[in-house]
């Protein structure tokens, strides 16, 4: 693994950006970027990365980007990866949609979907911040069983989330991981590898958002570490047909460590605030979790 | 070697953009435009365009993605009609507004419900504020000379707007003419390869577009799409008159008048109808009476000073919509109005909707109507708007 004094000194998101404090996207994007470097284009849909980036006429990031409507990514990019090759420069040109959970889960999930059908050459990163957080928390596809929302305001949300990089891993691309923000050197080594790959790359990285897990701004790196050390979030990778865990959830796979309680990752996060209130809705909180563990250990064959 | 080649309409408007090469090419297939789509993906695939042709999963996606290769300053097309061009809407506003030069043939088509595939404009008026410069063609030749006059006009760095072509669904979409085509090398001198000067993609220069502007900058931006609209005006007629210096056919320009320099009554449609009215008024003329026709052919930018001109001659306007905008009248007959009191011009203005969801509207039912203008400049008043050919 990388060391922190190995990353590559560039920086393609300035100071000054827009992102709230504790932000787990704009971890991700710093040293997604640094893997991928300056000869990039971004896309951006409608999500937390179009103020992150900044206020017109100004911007934060230090590449082009074309900023599209909410459901388009996928195929913005779609249009981007087309030009370059017609262009011959689809080689050295790095494309990259940068979608949050919503535009992702929910409204871009067709683009998306076609466009890996596709087998569009470029990198989409979903960073999963687990709700609308750019609107102020409204539950998504993305948004954890019981985790309040304002669009779930009282019970919490009532179903489980999707398991959205599995859902790509199954049409068949050629690279598909599952990290988290919490774990930079990691986002760094991620991306550094889905540079290499031609075809449709999606990663999916755990963006922790104290802004709507309600917790407190300097805990967000150990709040993303915790989401993976209780078996919350899993990461994995899909790399052509092979599938296997990466960092921690390798150890908790292998046995080698124990899943931490469950209720260390949920208690402090005011989201969960009322889910913790009810044993049983707790139980079907670790069901979810479990359920997925299960598939997945399946697919890694362990 | 330019050639002759008996085409349907929409088969005009592959040959286009044949000939113009866009470097990117996503569509999505809808009746009736889908075979527009099927003849480029038959000359991609047979290696006679050269084109990137992204095959989309839908209309708003091939929307987007000729966004994103446009973005890269490259040429780009697609076709679509109806509840596509309605899917796309979101995304046509995009294009505007990002002030990208997508060309776009729209095959005029009625929205459901309930089904129905037949020729109605309301799916092209419906995308009147979306920043698209919108011509409407009459026969299948105009639909390809349009194409490439569109590039030639979106494509103007004082312009940079996308536009789109209307063509009326079977009546043109469906039907064969002999028309002259061109390879690409012969059209060179009157629309050279794209490579946009302004903004782009390019990682050797980033920029940004689109991200959060507020309200001290929305307005201007606004107001600059609208001067790409006045750009365009300025426009149409040159690259109209070099069109026609290099390939010697021109379509009308904004209003493609017959028969109105000395005429009482004057009869204004849009797309084949406005054709379809020359014969009434040769008809009429035969008779000794004094019709003339005018074919809107361009809708935006509109041409209010045009239809001024017009008035200034003629003692009554019949104006046929085929497209209702609920609740009030046909889309032309209302920027028809405006544009007349904007010029303090009174004469009567007659509005009718008819031929909705591909009911045909014939030569002798346009005689009919140009009638109706007759009696409104004898009375010096209009009837009420009518709906010809309601059945009730």
């Amino acid at each position: 693994m990388v060391t922190i004094k190995e990353l590559p000194r560039d920086e393609y998101i300035e100071l000054g950006h827009a992102a709230c404090a504790g932000c787990g996207a704009t971890i991700a994007i710093r040293h997604a970027l640094k893997a991928l470097g300056g000869n990039t284009i971004l896309t951006v849909p409608a999500c937390c990365m179009s103020v992150i980036q900044g206020l017109f006429p100004k911007n934060a990031l230090h590449l082009p980007v074309l900023n599209t409507a909410f459901e388009t990514a996928g195929a913005a990019a779609s249009g981007i990866a087309a030009g370059l090759k017609f262009m011959g420069k689809d080689k050295d040109i790095n494309v990259m949609a940068w979608a949050g959970d919503g535009g992702t889960y929910d409204i871009g999930i067709q683009a998306l979907s076609g466009a890996a059908e596709r087998q569009t050459n470029f990198i989409y990163t979903c960073y999963n911040n687990e709700s609308y957080g750019n609107t102020g928390q409204q539950r998504s596809g993305a948004t954890p069983y019981g985790a309040f929302s304002t669009t779930t305001p009282i019970i919490g949300k009532q179903e489980h989330r999707k398991p959205m990089a599995r859902i790509m891993a199954e049409h068949g691309i050629p690279y598909t991981a599952s990290i988290s923000a919490a774990y930079p050197r990691l986002v760094f080594e991620t991306y550094s590898k889905a540079k290499d790959v031609v075809g449709t790359r999606f990663i999916e990285v755990h963006a922790m958002c104290p802004t709507g897990w309600r917790c407190a701004t300097w805990d967000s790196v150990k709040f993303g570490k915790l989401a993976v050390e209780t078996g919350v979030w899993i990461m994995w990778e899909k790399e052509g047909d092979e599938w296997r865990f990466l960092g921690l959830s390798k150890r908790i796979a292998e046995g080698k460590i124990k899943r931490k309680p469950l209720m260390d990752y949920l208690k402090p996060q005011g989201r969960f605030r009322t889910l913790i209130k009810d044993p049983e809705r707790v139980k079907e909180f670790e069901r979810g979790i479990n359920r997925e563990w299960e598939i997945l250990k399946k697919r890694v064959g362990c | 070697m330019s050639k002759i080649v008996s085409v349907t309409g929409n088969h005009s408007a592959s040959w286009a953009a044949r000939t113009a090469i866009p470097a990117v090419i996503a569509a999505y297939p809808i009746t009736p435009q889908t075979t527009i789509v099927e003849k480029i993906a038959e000359f991609v695939e047979n290696g006679d365009l050269k084109s990137e042709y992204v095959r989309v999963e839908s209309e708003h996606s091939a929307m987007a993605a000729c966004i994103g290769a446009s973005a890269l300053g490259l040429r780009t097309f697609t076709a679509t009609s109806s509840h596509g061009l309605a899917l796309m809407h979101e995304m046509l506003h995009w294009a505007g507004r990002a002030r990208l030069p997508v060309v776009m043939p729209v095959v005029n088509r009625s929205l459901g419900p309930p089904w129905n595939i037949w020729v109605d404009h309301s799916d092209s008026m419906a995308q009147r504020d979306t920043g698209w410069i919108q011509f409407y063609a009459s026969n299948n030749q105009e639909v390809y000379d349009t194409v490439l006059m569109l590039f030639r006009l979106c494509e103007a760095p004082k312009v940079l707007l996308p536009g789109m072509v209307a063509l009326d669904a079977y009546i043109l979409s469906h039907t064969f003419t002999s028309i002259e085509v061109y390879d690409h090398e012969e059209i060179t001198d009157f629309l050279p390869s794209y490579q946009a000067e302004h903004w782009k993609l390019d990682p050797k220069d980033p920029m940004a577009t689109g991200n959060i502007a507020g309200p001290e900058y929305y307005y201007e931006l606004s107001y600059a799409v609208h001067e790409g609209f006045e750009a365009a005006r300025k426009m149409i007629p040159k690259v109209e008159a070099d069109f026609k210096k290099h390939f010697g056919r021109f379509h009308g320009g904004f209003i493609d008048t017959y028969q109105c320099d000395d005429a009482e009554v004057i009869f204004i449609a849009m797309g084949t109808m406005g054709e379809e009215a020359q014969l009434a008024v040769e008809e009429l003329r035969n008779e000794g009476i004094r019709a003339g026709s005018a074919r809107l052919r361009v809708f935006r930018p509109f041409p209010a000073e045009q239809i001024q001109a017009l008035a200034n001659k003629a003692k009554a306007f019949v104006v046929v919509d085929r497209s209702l905008s609920y609740g009030h009248l046909g889309g032309a007959v209302t920027e028809i109005r405006s544009a007349l009191y904007r010029g303090g011009q009174t004469i009567p203005v007659q509005g009718v909707i008819a031929g909705l969801g591909g009911r045909d509207v014939r030569y002798t039912d346009i005689k009919k109507l140009i009638h109706l203008g007759f009696d409104a400049a004898d009375k010096g008043e209009v009837k009420p708007d009518i709906f010809y050919g309601l059945k009730r």
